[in-house]
């Protein structure tokens, strides 16, 4: 696009952004002032919910495409400051949203892994990645991994880690989407993710990623606005300033000062004592599978026999027997998990401000955090966004752009985690069972919070608390007294968050298969109009599918997401960025290397969570820490050993790294 | 087509650039982790600086870093004249 024409679809977009934000903001004060009018809190939970979808899918079917260009990358002309709020929007997930702050309250400093690991990624994006990508120019990552390297090989390899990437990632997301619909409105789970996969779908079917683009850029902009209003309220209410990020060195003190006088506190040491020998039974009962696990079951069943078919009790036993593990191996899993707690449970408050004291928990926070950095300059779904700016240049001031409007939500989550920690030791702890706040009752109501008086005194000790990550944000406006205006409000940023990563990880997965799989492996000769056809319908299919998955609600989703992160930091990563950086580098090299890199990560995730491999004390979390130098070791060695690429390669790597003229081997559709 | 040795002396550059981005980068997220129990005796307004490293110092220099880098290499761009043209 020309200069003046740019400029002015510059200005366009501020305007239309400029009065959907005023728009917005009148929405959220007009409910506001119904509700103290008296409207019913179920009311502005669907208004937040269908107003805010409703939004999606008019910007959804404004942004209806069936040009090749603009389904896949958004006609390149987003300008960098709209790419970075889509780029942060598509990020942030709702486990940045509303489980980092919980995260960063239960973990104390040991969460800041998440906080540099989620940022300190696009360091290496911007300065790494992101320009070259945009210079080259097509479409997706596995296109890079094909023109760079040459062959189907590469891409293939690139298809398929895309795919296992994205789609548990997505799975997660579909499942954040079920439970704030059903939270908020209360329909059931899986109903509520049907609800959700309409909303995904209402954003992407129509327009592909120009769809995304910009349903993404509104979306970050309700998120944004929505993690702000409680915290500045709480510190507002805690400190007499609005200014959360920085008055929270304030909690900070009152945490690490009431802690202290907790450690030798008697009653907390009573409670503590409490859970040891809980930890203690259940570790016998480890010791003594499977003959404990019939024993107990046993236990139950003879109870519910001698006890009157309508007693109480018996209903409470026949419900403890339907929880009971189902096998010897169940039992021992969850045991061990609730033993783990327990045990933690046991120990005096450590530190909250405090880094892990023994060099294994210090190894393992630097693993994690590189990890984690390494994993989101990798992740397909995110350098896709980098084909979308007009321009090298755009690409990369979007990049500091992205960083930025992330680093707003990351910067004040701690001071969400500190002023929820200083409130419960403030107002919570000591107080009686009888007068429990009511934003504790509340959510305790839905088990988010989980408080019993262990030893019976009738006063809330801190060791009788347990919190769900979850309820730090999603409490936080009660806690400040806020209207329920304001809790709809969170959902909705929420579901933003949610809604955003799913759409943008679903166009990668389905761009893999139609595109990359597809089109340039098995059909070559298809039409633009049939191309898009067919990325369409498959976008149909891929949400299907996340959706029919996420409604058994598994477990693991979450630990796979963790996972997702270390094998896109093996594979992707030192491709691309080897690719860009060393001129040497060439097909065998690249392909062994990610081949190796995927297999030693794979390796140790299933060894150290199943059958008790070991490296360095490494958790399985952080299993990239093997994978990524593994990669690159291997890459540089192979390709060292074999022959250079040809010439022609090496000047399209030439051509990639300086932002004037076109590609050679990119050339534009 | 650009000139080799202007690519070269270009790409040599870049590269510093890259290296002194990065070195700061490490130094502010994995150097401060490793010394945050010491940089915890200094308080400032309340927040003991181990901890405020890794909670909003490092990631506000990460910032700052993505932004040198996008002004620095536009300048590049220009003085080995390999921008864009508009």
């Amino acid at each position: 696009m020309a200069k003046e024409a740019l400029d002015a679809w510059r200005a366009k977009l501020r305007k239309i952004y400029g009065i959907y934000t005023g728009v917005f903001v009148l929405f959220v004060v007009s409910l506001w002032i119904l509700e103290s009018m008296g409207l019913d809190p179920k009311f502005i939970g669907y208004a937040f919910l269908f107003g805010t979808i409703g939004v999606y899918a008019a910007i959804g079917i404004i942004s209806r495409t069936s040009i090749v260009a603009e389904y896949y990358v958004a006609g390149r002309k987003v300008p960098a400051v709209f790419n970075g709020m889509a780029t942060a929007a598509d990020w942030m997930s709702a486990a940045s949203f509303i489980g980092m702050a919980g995260a960063l309250y239960n973990l104390g400093y040991d969460g800041l892994a998440y906080i540099m690991g989620w940022t300190g990624g696009y360091v290496l994006l911007a300065v790494l990645i992101a320009p070259y990508i945009r210079k080259f120019g097509q479409y997706t990552i596995p296109d890079f991994l094909e023109a760079r390297y040459g062959g189907k090989l590469p891409r293939f390899i690139g298809i398929i880690a895309a795919i296992i990437t994205s789609f548990t990632y997505l799975t997660a997301q579909v499942t954040g989407v079920g439970i704030i619909t059903s939270r908020f409105i209360g329909v059931p789970f899986e109903l509520g993710v049907f609800l959700g996969l309409a909303g995904i779908l209402v954003c992407s079917f129509l327009g592909g990623m120009r769809a995304v683009t910009w349903t993404q850029v509104a979306q970050y902009i309700i998120l944004i606005v929505a993690y702000m209003i409680p915290v500045v309220a709480i510190s507002y209410k805690q400190t007499g300033v609005p200014i959360p990020q920085i008055m929270y060195g304030q909690a900070l003190q009152t945490i690490e000062q009431k802690q202290r006088q907790l450690t030798n506190d008697p009653k907390e040491i009573e409670v503590r004592n409490i859970w040891k020998n809980k930890a203690d039974d259940l570790n016998q009962k480890i010791k003594g599978l499977p003959d404990s696990w019939s024993k107990g079951k046993a236990e139950i069943e003879e109870k519910i026999k001698n006890l009157p078919v309508n007693d109480l009790k018996r209903a409470e036993a026949e419900k403890a027997l339907k929880s009971y593990p189902k096998t010897p191996e169940e039992a021992k899993e969850k045991w061990k998990k609730d033993m783990q707690s327990a045990q933690a449970m046991s120990k005096p408050p450590k530190s909250y401000v405090q880094p892990p004291a023994d060099s294994k928990g210090i190894i393992n926070f630097l693993a994690l955090t590189f990890c984690l950095m390494v994993g989101t300059a990798g992740l397909p779904h995110v350098l896709m966004r980098f084909y979308t700016t007009p321009t090298v240049r755009e690409a990369r001031s979007s990049a500091a752009w992205a960083l930025f409007f992330i680093f707003l939500l990351y910067f004040t989550a701690p001071a969400y985690a500190a002023f929820a920690r200083s409130e419960v030791l403030t107002n919570l702890v000591g107080q009686a069972f009888s007068s429990l706040p009511a934003w504790a009752a509340k959510w305790a109501g839905v088990g988010l919070i989980n408080i019993k008086d262990l030893n019976g005194d009738g006063i809330i000790q801190f060791s009788e608390i347990s919190i769900n990550p979850d309820a730090v944000v999603l409490a936080t406006p009660e806690i400040a007294g806020l209207p329920y205006v304001v809790a709809g409000l969170i959902a909705a940023g929420g579901l933003a968050a949610a809604l955003s990563t799913a759409d943008g990880l679903l166009i990668t997965i389905a761009n893999a298969i139609s595109h990359d799989l597809y089109y340039k492996i098995i059909n070559p000769n298809l039409s633009p109009s049939a191309r898009v056809k067919i990325g369409k319908a498959l976008l149909l299919v891929v949400a299907v599918i996340g959706a029919y998955v996420a409604s058994f609600k598994l477990a693991i989703i979450v630990e796979l997401v963790a996972w997702a992160f270390s094998l896109a930091a093996a594979t992707f990563f030192p491709a691309v960025v080897l690719g860009i950086w060393d001129k040497r580098m060439n097909k065998a090299g690249a392909v062994t290397g990610m081949i190796v890199g995927l297999a030693v990560t794979l390796y140790y995730m299933i060894g150290s969570r199943f059958y008790g491999v070991d490296w360095f004390g490494i958790k399985t979390i952080a299993s990239g820490i093997f994978g990524i130098p593994a990669n690159i070791i291997v890459a540089f060695i192979v390709s060292r050993l074999t022959k250079a690429p040809d010439s022609e390669i090496q000047s399209f790597v030439d051509n990639i790294r300086y932002p004037k003229g076109a590609v050679g081997a990119g050339k534009e559709e | 087509m650009v000139e080799k040795e202007t690519l070269e002396r270009y790409w040599g550059e870049t590269k510093k650039n890259m290296l002194t981005i990065l070195f700061i980068w490490a130094i502010v997220s994995y150097g401060a982790a490793l010394i945050a129990s010491s940089l915890n005796s200094i308080v400032i307004f309340g927040f003991p600086m181990g901890y405020y490293m890794g909670a909003q110092g490092s990631i506000t220099i990460f910032v700052l870093l993505n932004l040198y880098n996008s002004v620095y290499q536009n300048k590049l761009d220009i003085k080995y004249g390999v921008a864009e043209e508009e």
